[in-house]
């Protein structure tokens, strides 16, 4: 395959950065999924779709309105009205779903090169990510495996909670960098470590 | 302000966008009934109350919403998908209500 060069490159730098002598209390990364697949349900056949996830995913994805679910390895999470977000690390993951979403069900789209997958975790993800979003990170109104659309100012972002301290946020790749450099930027005060 | 998605829950009003008048009537395009267009386009009922509006959760699930917000008070009575989202992918979270 060939390699993808990430959009965060010139300002990725691994290791500890900012107000980190006291601890380190966000970790900010780069998932780099190789797929990532927007699925869209025609009305009424959402049902259709979420076994459609499972079929090639092997994701019980539940039902509801922003539900989601992930295994380490895949994830899959709704943002809007019988729409959704899969992504994993193989690649070809739009090619196995054109295969079983039928054009009754609904459409899929391989934005792998559109987006890029920015993964903030540690005690002080949420309060970090609460400068930026006006949504409600607390575990108690965002379980572990739902997804949220917002934006921050005029950049969109979809958000996944893959752990009680862990987010993925998935934004257009030409945005990635400035979302990055911002997320660095929030995070010093608290010291965080790129890895 | 807030409103309520139907998907996502209360969310700031900084994530909508205001897409008109909800009562507004649109004669068929190939009419000539140019009283029905000019209602169509200059008539408001303006009201001091509830008023019928259309406005789109741009910064969120991208969804068109009919909402009634009271000119007077901007209190939000109630907010509905514009087209009919019959799947059980659309049914907000239990834990969105709180
Ligand atoms: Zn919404």
């Amino acid at each position: 395959m060939v390699e993808r060069q990430s959009p965060l490159e010139p300002d990725f730098h691994v290791g500890s950065h900012g107000n980190f002598e006291h601890g380190v209390e966000v970790i900010l990364t780069e998932t780099r999924p190789d797929s990532i697949v927007q699925l869209a349900a025609w009305p009424g056949e959402e049902k259709m779709l979420i076994a459609a996830i499972r079929t090639v995913t092997g994701l019980a994805l539940p039902d509801g309105a922003g539900a989601g679910v992930s295994d380490g390895v895949k994830s899959a999470f709704g943002f809007a009205p019988g729409k959704f977000i899969v992504a994993g690390e193989a690649e070809g993951l739009a090619d196995a779903f054109a295969k079983v979403v039928t054009p009754v069900i609904g459409t899929v789209t391989d934005i792998s090169h559109g987006r890029t997958a920015i993964r903030i975790a540690g005690p002080k993800a949420e309060w970090v990510l609460s400068k930026f979003f006006a949504i409600d990170f607390a575990l108690t109104a965002f379980a572990v495996g739902a997804g949220r659309s917002t934006v921050h100012h005029d950049i969109f972002a979809q958000i996944q909670r893959t752990g009680t301290d862990q987010f993925d946020i998935y934004v257009f790749r030409s945005f990635a960098r400035s979302v990055w450099k911002a997320l660095c930027r929030a995070s010093e005060e608290v010291g965080y470590d790129v890895q | 302000m807030l409103i309520t998605c139907p998907y996502c829950g209360p969310r700031d009003v900084i994530e909508f966008t205001y897409q008109g008048d909800g009562n507004r009537a649109r004669p068929e395009p190939a009419s000539q009934n140019f009283e029905a267009w000019n209602a169509y386009v200059y008539d408001r009922l303006n009201p001091a109350g509830d008023h019928n509006e259309i406005w789109q959760h741009s910064g969120g699930c991208r969804a068109h919403l009919r909402v009634v917000r009271n000119t007077l008070t901007h209190e939000i009575s109630s907010v509905t998908f514009v087209r009919g989202h019959h799947g059980s992918a659309s049914r907000p979270e239990a834990e969105d209500r709180s």
